[in-house]
C-alpha cells in the first residue's frame, strides 16, 4: 500500500517535471526539471528493486551528464525570445501526436495482449538478493566483451568532444617545442674568460 | 504494489510528452537534446519493468548500454552544439542551413 502511494506519488512528480521541461521559457528551467525527473525516475526504479541502475542514473545522469547540460546552456548567450517566436504555429500537431501516441501506448496493455499477465505485481525478491551483484556476474561474464566496446564507445566520445572544441586563438603564446629541442649550447651560452680584481 | 501496466502506461506519457516537446521546441537545439534524453528514459523504464515483471536480468544490462551511448552522444552533441554556437552566434536550427547539397 505505501509502495502504491509513493509510486504515484513519484509518477506525478515525474510526469509534472517533463511538462515544465517541455514548456519551460528559460533553458536553464528545463534542465533543471531534466535533473528533477532523472531524481524521480531513480526513486521510481528503487521502488521496483532495481537499486544498481538507480544509482547510476543518479550519479551519471544527475552528476555528470546535467551538469555538462547546465554548463553548456549557461555558458551560451542564448536569445531565448527568438528561439520562442513561432512556439504556437505547431504546437497543436505536438500535442495532437502526443495524445494519439500515448493513447496507442497505453492502449496495447490495458487489454492484456502483451503475453504476461500486466495487472500482476513482480514475483518479490528475497531479503538476500542483491540487484548489483547479480548484474555485475552477468556483466563480466556474459557481456563482457559488450562492456569492453562500451568503454572505447565513451574513449572515441571523449576524444571526439574534445578535437571538436579545440581550437587555435589569433595571439595564443605557445612553446615551438621543435626549435626548443633542436637548440644548441653554444646558441645559448656564453662563456666569458676575465680576469679577477686585485686586491685593494 | 506497482503493476506491470502501471509501469508502461507512466513510460508511454513520458515517451509522449517528449514527442510533444521535440515538436514545441524545434528551433532550440539544446531542448531537443534534452527531449531525446528524456525519450531514452521511457524507453529505460520499459526494459527495466519487463526485466523486472519477466524475472530476466538482462533487459537492465540493456539499459546500462543505453545510458553509456546516451552519455556519448550528450558529450559529442554539446560539443557540436559549443562549436556552431562559436560559428554563427546562435543554435537556432533555422541557421543550420549551409550542408545542404
Amino acid at each position: 500500500m505505501l509502495v502504491s502511494i509513493l509510486f504515484y506519488v513519484f509518477a506525478t512528480v515525474l510526469v509534472a517535471a517533463a511538462l515544465g521541461l517541455i514548456l519551460a521559457r528559460n533553458p536553464v528551467h528545463s534542465a533543471l526539471c531534466l535533473v528533477l525527473c532523472f531524481f524521480t525516475s531513480a526513486a521510481i526504479w528503487v521502488l521496483i528493486e532495481a537499486e544498481f541502475l538507480a544509482l547510476v542514473l543518479i550519479l551519471v545522469y544527475i552528476g555528470a551528464v546535467m551538469v555538462l547540460f547546465l554548463f553548456v546552456v549557461m555558458m551560451l548567450d542564448i536569445n531565448v525570445e527568438s528561439l520562442r517566436s513561432g512556439f504556437t504555429r505547431y504546437s497543436w500537431a505536438g500535442w495532437v501526436t502526443a495524445i494519439v501516441l500515448a493513447a496507442e501506448l497505453i492502449g496495447v496493455f490495458v487489454g492484456r495482449r502483451l503475453g504476461v499477465d500486466g495487472l500482476r505485481g513482480a514475483v518479490p525478491l528475497p531479503a538476500s538478493y542483491s540487484n548489483t551483484r547479480e548484474l555485475g556476474m552477468l556483466l563480466y561474464t556474459r557481456y563482457v566483451y559488450p562492456f569492453e566496446l562500451a568503454s572505447v564507445l565513451l574513449l572515441v566520445a571523449i576524444i571526439a568532444a574534445i578535437a571538436l572544441t579545440m581550437r587555435k586563438r589569433p595571439g595564443h603564446k605557445v612553446q615551438n617545442i621543435d626549435r626548443q629541442v633542436a637548440t644548441l649550447a653554444r646558441d645559448r651560452l656564453r662563456l666569458v674568460k676575465m680576469d679577477s680584481e686585485k686586491r685593494p | 504494489m506497482i503493476t506491470l501496466a502501471q509501469l508502461l502506461s507512466l513510460s508511454a506519457l513520458l515517451f509522449a510528452i517528449s514527442v510533444a516537446g521535440i515538436f514545441l521546441n524545434r528551433k532550440n537545439v539544446i531542448l531537443l537534446l534534452m527531449c531525446i534524453e528524456l525519450l531514452l528514459l521511457a524507453a529505460n523504464f520499459n526494459f527495466i519493468a519487463f526485466s523486472r515483471y519477466l524475472n530476466d536480468l538482462n533487459g537492465q544490462i540493456f539499459v546500462f548500454f543505453v545510458l553509456t551511448v546516451a552519455a556519448a552522444e550528450a558529450a559529442i552533441g554539446l560539443a557540436i552544439l559549443v562549436v556552431v554556437f562559436r560559428e554563427r552566434r546562435s543554435i537556432e536550427v533555422e541557421d543550420l542551413n549551409t550542408m545542404k547539397g
